[in-house]
């Protein structure tokens, strides 16, 4: 490795060619601020514009201020991070940005958690000099079924682009216009609704300030826990229970599946169940369709739509919706499990506790944010009352908790309600990318070879690599298994499907980075892969220490199928756990 | 930026495809594309950049993005008689904006559009580089030097169509 040498603060340092100065200076201990950069090492993303100009530092001899971020080094360079003219012009650009900035910090969604307001609290910023002349620009504001983009926050810093251009190939955002009226925005400066976005909600995980936010359900939630003619379900996916307790400072992790329930019962919940449970009725569903299409395949059916795909997220679903039309009968037409759940819970369940459909509310706590928009898709209601009328995110669970004065640590562990709230390992690692497609192969190698596993684990399955691939021997079938995370990833295996260049029979797909446990609607990770591997061992902890680790064991769900829906794939199941796509790539644009 | 609702037929997307052909569908040639496409069409319609978009597989935000971020690409069809008023500090200060208004006024337009027969279209720019002549307006590529309100009607006058 190259190394050069140079001066930082009057330390003369040794770093390898071709870094920048600010990550020469991390090296040795001198953080330098940045606003605009971003850097998800794990992911292979790095964002840095040069655009907030917040970074500049001295360099002895150039005649203007360096941004570090996007500056290399040199040999011999003698560099000043605070001289006097390097901390005047930082504090200039903050006064600027904020000058432009609504002064609305206490009643902001994202106070408390804002990068601006942390720069502004570190440079010690008192007033704007200038601020009664300051021109402020303003859009109109735009709300989405799951995002709310709220311009007039924005420090055009472009992480959100950077997420959707690059790591999701979704391209709804782009920088328009220039000067004063520059904005990220969809094409034609329309709404987010009407553009390519698929509520993936990685923009709003990324935006330093208020800017895009999610659409927060809790005080409907509220309203009708308060409403005596209510019964109120709450179903919680399998990723909240990782990372809900990184929310109340503890480490990342750790599990609080047990507290979680506590806590959601003294929110006042009539029962507290498991989207875990309809997990497992995903699988026996989604693993019969699978054995199905593959058994044709073995028969020599050369029609049989090969690789089956996972339809389980809904952000996935949005986006080949939107990108590939074409490739709509290759998902599985399986729902998603927050679906399944609210499909069973109102009509199943409310039967079994003798409830109205009308009077059963089911909220899903997920850690996600395209899930607000799946539950309001109209083909998931009957007769205008939705499957599920609510879905909060891990972010506003934890606010809700904190509102209602519940003191989370000192929680003691509870178990969820029956029958929704059983569920099997193979259900909780759904959670996680290759969770799915691994609860999948556990059932359907036992239903396919009629023998027990010898092995629950298929740890090549596991990783946090973008695109992953395993060959599973199901009896001496070769069950080549092909799994995705992050919509980009994913866009390279539907490239090659296209192309007829694929050689999968099956294939997962989870639109976050990690899959669920890094989704949108988690506690902010800024990219650090370490939270996402910690998350991710204790979704797999959990599995292991089930009693019950394959869904076609569950012994609820084999109720389920006695006393409801006869066999998986059955007519019943097909009207109440299926579902159809839509081609949404002509949807015309609303200017 | 506004813009106008129009169909492509099929022989104008065919022209654009073969535009961006000609530029073997290379995304780093966006900005050539578009200019041919403007010279093509006269402006780009959110219609045009579709396609544009489709041709060089890039997104239609970042296709819009560029459209936005230059002057000299539009949105809105121009009149036969483009109307220029210069805005820069000369002119500015020599009272542009009140010939604006006036042209404003008289079109009964706003800057950006284009009267509805078509013949005019309202714009401003920084600095032609005739100070001297402030406050200066150009329609098409006659210029005007030294307008002022009052003198408005004795230009759209000229353009009378002939």
């Amino acid at each position: 490795m190259d190394l050069v040498k140079l001066n930082i603060d009057g330390k003369n340092i040794e770093v390898p060619k071709g870094i920048t100065i600010h990550k020469a200076a991390k090296s040795i201990g001198i953080d330098i601020p940045v606003l605009c950069y971003m850097e998800l090492k794990d992911l292979n993303i790095e964002n840095k514009p040069g655009g907030c100009r917040i970074c500049v530092v001295e360099v002895e001899g150039r005649r203007n201020l360096a941004p570090s971020c996007s500056t290399n080094v040199e040999e011999g360079m003698v560099i000043k991070t605070s001289s006097l003219r390097a901390m005047n012009a930082r504090r200039t650009v903050l006064e600027l940005i904020l000058s432009d900035h609504p002064k609305d910090c206490l009643i902001c969604a994202k106070s408390g958690n804002c990068d601006l307001q942390d720069m502004a609290i570190r440079l010690g910023v008192r007033k704007i000099p200038g601020q009664e002349f300051a021109e402020m620009s303003t859009y109109r504001l735009d709300t989405s079924p799951s995002i709310i983009r709220d311009m007039d926050k924005c420090i055009l810093c472009r992480r959100c682009e950077t997420m959707c251009n690059d790591f999701q190939t979704v391209g709804a955002l782009s920088a328009v216009n220039r000067g004063f009226q520059a904005v990220i925005a969809p094409a034609f400066e329309m709404n987010l609704e009407h553009s390519s976005c698929t509520y993936c909600g990685q923009c709003v995980a990324v935006c330093p300030t208020g800017a895009l936010t999610e659409v927060d359900h809790t005080p409907d939630v509220i309203s009708t826990l308060n409403d005596p003619t209510k019964t109120v379900i709450v179903q919680t996916a399998p990723a909240v229970r990782a990372a809900l307790g990184e929310e109340f400072g503890l480490a990342p992790g750790t599990l609080v599946t047990g507290k979680m329930v506590n806590a959601l019962r003294r929110l006042g919940f009539n029962y507290v169940f498991d989207t875990d449970f309809a997990a497992d009725l995903t699988i026996m569903e989604e693993g019969t369709e699978m054995l199905n299409r593959l058994t044709k395949f073995l028969n020599g059916d050369k029609d049989v739509k090969l690789p089956i795909l996972t339809s389980c997220c809904p952000a996935w679903v949005n986006f080949f919706e939107h990108q590939f039309p074409e490739m709509q009968d290759i998902p599985s037409t399986a729902r998603s499990p927050q679906q399944m759940f609210g499909s069973i819970a109102k009509t199943y369940f409310a039967d079994k506790i003798g409830v109205k459909r009308e009077d059963l509310v089911v909220v899903s706590i997920m850690p996600c944010l395209a899930k607000k928009y799946e539950c309001q898709r109209e083909e998931f209601s009957v007769d205008g009352n939705p499957d599920v009328d609510f879905s909060i995110s891990t972010r506003e669970l934890a606010h809700f908790i904190k509102e209602a004065n519940i003191n989370f640590m000192e929680l003691e562990n509870e178990d969820f309600d029956k029958p929704m709230g059983e569920s099997s390992g193979a259900a909780v690692i759904f959670g996680t990318t290759g969770g799915v497609i691994e609860a999948a192969t556990r059932t359907a190698y036992e239903i396919y070879t009629k023998k027990e596993l010898p092995k629950i684990d298929f740890e090549e399955l596991r990783g946090l690599d973008g695109i992953r691939e395993a060959t599973i021997d199901i009896d001496g079938f070769d069950l080549k298994i092909g799994i995705a995370h992050g919509l980009g990833n994913a866009r390279k295996l539907l490239e090659d499907i296209k192309a007829g260049k694929s050689h999968y029979h099956a294939i997962e797909i989870m639109a976050c980075p990690g899959g669920c446990i890094g989704g949108g609607g988690q506690p902010l990770h800024h990219g650090d892969s370490k939270i996402l591997k910690a998350r991710a061992k204790a979704i797999y902890k959990e599995d292991a220490n089930k009693p019950i680790r394959k869904s076609h064991e569950n012994p609820y769900i084999l109720e389920l199928y006695k006393e409801f829906l006869g066999e998986p794939m059955s007519e019943k199941a097909h009207h109440l756990l299926h579902t159809h796509y839509f081609d949404k790539s002509k949807k015309k644009f609303q200017i | 930026m506004s813009s106008v609702k129009i169909e492509l037929r099929k022989d104008q997307v065919d022209k654009i495809r073969q535009i961006a052909k000609t530029f073997k569908n290379d995304p780093g040639e966006l900005i050539n594309v578009l200019h041919k496409c403007q010279g093509e069409f006269g402006y780009l319609p959110a219609e045009v950049q579709e396609v544009v978009a489709d041709e060089l597989k890039m997104s239609v935000a970042k296709v819009y993005g560029v459209v936005t971020f230059y002057s000299f690409f539009s949105m809105i069809p121009t009149g036969r008689y483009p109307i220029s008023i210069c805005t820069g500090t000369a002119c500015y200060v020599r009272g542009a904006e009140k010939v604006l208004a006036e042209f404003k006024k008289q079109l009964n337009i706003e800057v950006g559009t284009s009267s509805p027969d078509g013949k005019f279209s309202l714009s401003c720019l920084r600095c032609v580089g005739a100070c001297g002549l402030a406050p200066v307006v150009l329609v098409g590529d006659k210029t005007f030097g030294r307008v002022s309100p009052d003198g408005v009607k004795d230009i759209l006058k000229e353009f009378e169509e002939m």
